[in-house]
This record gives C-alpha cells, structure tokens and sequence, in this order.
C-alpha cells in the first residue's frame, strides 16, 4: 500500500510525457509536409545565433522592459527546473528533497533560496506581463488578429504561471513548518527567504493539516507542470522549446537576399543558350511534372517556413513595426504566421483522419491569408528584424506573391503594367531605352 | 563601357546608374552630382549606357522570379562580356540585387553603393570634403531599407554626413528600426492597398518631428517617396529633401 502515491506518480509522469511526445510526433510530421532545406552551411555562425539570439536573448531586449521581464521569467523557469528535477525522483522513489542528501547542504540551501527568489520575481514578471496586456492594452495585444483563442491562450499562460509559483511558494512553507515540528520524513534543509513569510499564516495548523497542504501543493505542482508542459503543443506557448531550432535554422545571409529559383534558372539558360536544341527529348527522368512556382497552400513552403509557424509566440513585433500594418493596411506579419500555423493544424488533423491528406478544397491562399494582405508588403525587412527568434514571415508573402504572378498571372493591374515595361524597355517606366544616357547632356 | 573596350582600356569602376538615375527628372539630377563627385576625385569610370537594363529587383519583389532572372542573366552577360570587377550604384535596390542575388546566377563582382564608395575616396584621401555650406545645419538621415536592414550598412551615409559638419538628428525609428518609405517591393509601381494613411507620408512626419532643414536620403525612391510626403504636408518651402551624394556636390558648388 505505502507504495501507491509512487506508483502513481509513475503514471501521471508516464502519462504527461508520454502525450507530449506523441503531440511532438505530430508537428514534426507536420513540418515534414514542407520541402527540405539545406542548413548545412555556417554552422558556426548558426550555433552563435542560438547562443546569442536564443540563450542570450539579444532581440529581446531591443525593448528594453519587456526584454527584462522576459529575461526573469525565462532564467527563473529554467532555474526552477532543476527543482523539478528533484520533485520527480522523490516522486519515484518516495524520498523527500533527495538532493539535501546528495550536494553539500550548503549547496542545496543556496539553490533553494535562489529558486525562491527567482519564482518571487517569475510572480512578479509574469503579473507584470498581464497588466501590459489586460490593463494597460498595449497596442500589439489587442490587434484584430488577436481576438478570441489567442488573447485567452496568452492569459492562461500567465495565470499557468502564477499558480506553479503560488503552489511551489506554499509546499515550501508547509514543509518549514513541518521541519520546524519535527515531523517524521521532513529533513531539516533548504533556506527559504520568500516562503518564510508565509510560514506564520501556517503557525496554529495541525502536522496532518499541513502535511495535507505540503502534499497538496506538492502533487499539484507537479501534476500543474504535465498538463502545462501538454498544453504547449495547443498554444503559442511553444516557442519556449522550438525558439532554439528557429533560431538555428534562421537565416545567415544578408537580409536582401531572397533566394533564386533553381526551376527558372534552368528554364532562362535553355532560352538565352543559342545552342539548345528545342526539339531534344527531355532527359531520362526529366519527365516528372514541373515544381510549382511559388506556394498557394502550406505543403509549397519549406520545412523552416512552417517551424516559424509553431514556433510564432504571437509577440507581434513584427507587426508593431510593419510600415503597412502601422499605416492601417490589412497585412500584419504576425497574422501571416498564425494563419500558416492553423492551416498546417488543419492539414494534420485531416491526416489524422483519412490517413493521408484528402483535399478539402481549401488552401492558405485566399482561405486564410488574403491577396489584399499580400500586395500591401514592401518587404522592408522591418518583421524580419524584430522577429526575436529569428521568424521569416517575409519569405511566406514573397513566395505566395510568387504563385500569384507565375502561376496565376494575378498581380494588380499597374505591377504587370511595369512589368511589361521591364520586359519592352528594360525599365519599370515606359522610357525609351536609347534616351538612358540622355542626363550625361542635360544640364 | 563600349567605347572604352574598343580603345582596350578598362576603367576603374563601373557606375550602374540604374533606371531612376537613367530617366527619372529628379533622380537624374543625383546621378549628376555623383558624376560631378568622380570627376572631382578623378575617378576613371565608365557606364554602360544603352546596354544597361533593370536589374530585375522590382520583378522580383512582385514575385516575377522568371523576368527577373531574364533581366539578370541578360547583364550578367553584358557585365561579364566587359569583364566588370567593381561596380558602384547609387541606388540600393540595384545595390542589394547586384550585390545578393547576383552571384547565384553567374554574375560576381566587387559592389559598392554610392556612401560605401564616397567614404573610401575620402579615406584614401582621393576626394575632400569638409564643412561647405551645410555646417552646423540640421539634418536628418532617413535609412533605405535595402541598404540598411538588407545589408547592414548604416554608418557610411553617417560618416559622410559627419564630414559636411552637420548636426545630425536622428529620427525615432532609425537604423536597424527605421521605417520604410513605402516604396520597396514595387509598391513605388502601384497604389498603396487601403489604410488609414500612406506610409511615406508616416515617415515625413516622424522626419518633420526633428525639425530639419533638409531629410538626407541615399535612395532614389525614397527621395521621391520623401518629396511627396514632404508636400502632402506642406512644407516644401522649409525642408529639402536631398540625397547624400548632392549635399557633398552642392556642399562646394560644384
């Protein structure tokens, strides 16, 4: 019997991991639905990035407020973890704080008061993070886009929060209490400079009642991280693991560059080499249907592309920064990658379904993203910059405009107009070609 | 570029004017301050002329990748067929194009934009400026996208602006955060989608705010999308817009 609450934890531990994986499974099926890239170029200055960018925070602090709560909340969860770490070895095992056994009790006491102080100021931050975003209304909040599931995504992440360090905060003082009464099985370790405040509400209790609320807050603790840890896979909470791939996978090469069509390039070799033969039979295994141009649905984008979607913590940076969206144009940048994302849930869960994809008639072109949105960019580069996990919404709008001109010949009508310019007259205007010298004699 | 190949000779730097520099009335009017500025410098450089073409960049950002790589690969040729080494362009679009894109489809070659090339001649000593009549003035810089975000370059119209001695103020957003005029991306070939205003005219007022005497663009296309917005707002009577290359011409009269 003594060996139920173990037994247990096993299964709840089991249990929580074990749906996480399978979810993971999922979005890296997902993501596979993208053509492959090639990230096997500077690999130096790819982990500097996930040092810089990534570990190091760099883009965050380009604001500087939200940068340093959001340097706090995110030290303090990795810090706390190790505590974690703790909780799930005495939750296997039975022990209590098993760590106080192991390190030096100096050590353990230090690491103690360190969690303590980080998950004061993870409370504080992340109260902080809810008045920015429910009393004070910051702008970036409260977009169209925002309406509805993503704003209450964003708070129950914030109330997920308050509540782990409330309970964290509590187990700790019940468990002084009870080290202070001698209670059976509570060691006397740990230094606890925050909970010790709340040790007197606690000072008329029985040892039963307090073992309740230690126990208590203890398995809701660790039972409140499982289900947290299994409601990322449904948020825009995830970028707290896939930030470091983004990252990673982000791009190396200047800004400007957009990359070049291979399809084409063959194609424009072939017209301009005087010596191609356009009656040759097409090479063997030449003969499978040509790629599409450009991406009208989420299956045209890259493997990258479609990670920035679950990667996309709905910040909106980007959009705060669009020239377009500031200027009250449809486009937000932000949206683009929301929109991806939903569309790449879409597709998953009708794999789930039918076992492959079954057409359902929709696409992220003109379902979900809209060509009004699209023309509005002036690719400025601006969302790419501020993206502070190394987001790419540009390349989506560019490869989409992409299968608009090439595929569908739909640009608006004064972009084909320059267009036709270029091609006559080798100029977006329509000048003369043979007037280009013309300043060189005018005063 | 012609004539020079006929008589064997190759000059030092190619000057890509580009299609603005080539045909637009205000534009044109930096490509000849630029001039101005190598012949002071004695820069031996030549142009291509009628065989230049669009690099492509407008057709690219509409997301015509096949006209833009029949425009690339069509001055490839000629660039390559000349054996071009170094090429300087006071536009940033072809800058970026040239300089990014480029290469991938055959054509590599030294590129320099306007500010990057002036600030070397003034390093190497090949060309002075100092003060002028734009000491002390209040100026403004505003960064075109596809040199600075796109590329990195922020410090070149800087320095060269320091060298006039003018008091440079900065806007709110500037740098790696300036605000885009509004025309990249072919936006400067159509209408802007509906809104609540046009973006250049967002930019001229955050400009105004600094209360300038001249907005100092490196950009054809932002120096018209500037213009327009400067006269939206009425007041082109108090504030100029020019281009860096101008002020250093204009600078000494030349």
């Amino acid at each position: 019997m003594q060996y139920i609450p173990n037994i247990l934890f096993i299964i709840a531990l089991a249990a929580g991991v074990g749906y996480f994986t399978f979810n993971i499974r999922k979005i890296i099926r997902n993501i596979k639905l993208g053509h492959q890239v090639d990230a096997s170029d500077n690999t130096s200055e790819r982990w500097g990035n996930v040092v810089r960018i990534a570990l190091g925070q760099s883009k965050m602090v380009v604001r500087p407020i939200p940068g340093l709560l959001h340097i706090i909340v995110y030290v303090g969860f990795i810090i706390i973890n190790i505590e974690v770490l703790e909780i799930i070895i005495d939750g296997i095992f039975g022990t209590h704080r098993v760590l106080s056994t192991v390190l030096p009790i100096g050590l353990y006491n230090f690491l103690i008061a360190s969690f303590e102080i980080l998950a004061l100021l993870v409370l504080v931050g992340v109260i902080l993070f809810w008045t920015r975003r429910n009393i004070q209304k910051l702008k970036r909040f409260w977009a169209n886009e925002m309406k509805g599931w993503p704003k209450n995504d964003a708070n129950y992440i914030l109330y997920f929060e308050m509540v782990l360090m409330i309970l964290f905060l509590t187990m700790n003082a019940a468990d002084q209490q009870l080290q202070t009464l001698g209670a059976t099985h509570y060691v006397e370790a740990g230094s606890y400079p925050v909970s010790k405040f709340i040790v007197p509400f606690f000072s008329n209790f029985s040892e039963t009642t307090l073992i309740a609320i230690e126990r208590g807050a203890w398995w809701l603790h660790i039972l409140g991280i499982l289900v947290f840890l299994n409601y990322l896979y449904f948020s825009k909470h995830l970028h707290i693991i896939l930030a470091f791939p983004n990252v990673y996978f982000g791009k190396v090469v200047p800004k400007g560059k957009f990359k070049n069509l291979d399809s084409v390039t063959k194609e424009v070799k072939m017209m301009m080499d005087p010596n191609v033969d356009p009656f040759a039979a097409p090479a063997e295994g030449a003969n499978q249907a040509p790629a599409k141009f450009g991406a009208s649905d989420v299956m045209d984008l890259s493997r990258f592309q479609l990670l920035n979607a679950y990667t996309c913590t709905e910040c909106g940076r980007c959009t705060s920064e669009c020239p377009a969206n500031i200027t009250g144009k449809k486009l937000s940048p932000r949206k683009i990658m929301m929109d991806t994302r939903d569309r790449l849930e879409e597709i998953g869960k009708n794999i789930d379904k039918n076992g492959e994809f079954k057409p359902d008639g929709k696409q992220l072109l003109d379902d979900y993203i809209t060509r009004e949105e699209l023309w509005a960019c002036t690719t400025c580069n601006a969302c790419v910059e501020a993206c502070p996990v190394s987001i790419d919404p540009l390349s989506i709008i560019m490869d989409m405009r992409q299968y608009l001109v090439m595929e569908q010949s739909a640009a608006p009508t004064e972009l084909n107009v320059s267009m036709t310019n270029i091609e006559n007259n080798g100029a977006p205007w329509p000048y003369n070609q043979m007037d280009r010298l013309n300043w060189k004699d005018e005063n | 570029m012609a004539e020079y190949m006929a008589q064997g000779k190759k000059p030092e730097v190619l000057f890509w004017v580009g299609c603005a520099g080539s045909f637009d009335d205000r534009a044109k009017k930096i490509t000849k301050a630029f001039v101005k500025l190598l012949n002071k410098a004695n820069i031996d450089f030549a142009v291509l002329g009628t065989e230049e073409s669009c690099t492509g960049d407008p057709a690219k950002r509409a997301g015509n990748e096949f006209l833009f790589q029949m425009q690339a690969m069509a001055n490839i040729e000629v660039l390559n067929g000349y054996e071009i080494k170094k090429i300087v362009t006071a536009c940033p679009h072809c800058f970026n194009t040239i300089k990014n894109e480029y290469p991938g489809l055959g054509g590599n070659y030294e590129i320099m934009h306007h500010t990057q090339f002036l600030k070397s001649l003034m390093e190497e000593g090949r060309l002075k400026v100092e003060g002028g009549k734009f000491k002390g003035k209040r100026i403004t810089f505003h960064d075109p996208c596809y040199l600075g975000r796109a590329n990195g370059e922020y410090e070149a119209p800087r320095e060269l602006l320091q060298k006039l001695e003018v008091e440079l103020v900065e806007m709110k957003r500037c740098k790696s955060r300036g605000l885009c005029c509004g025309a990249g991306g072919a936006q400067m070939f159509k209408e802007p989608e509906p809104g609540k205003k046009d973006i250049n005219v967002e930019r001229t007022e955050e400009a105004l705010e600094t209360a300038p005497k001249i907005i100092a663009a490196a950009c054809p296309f932002c120096n018209t999308m500037m213009t327009d917005g400067v006269k939206a707002k009425s007041a082109e009577d108090s504030v100029q817009v020019l281009d860096v290359a101008e002020m250093i011409a204009n600078a000494e009269d030349l």
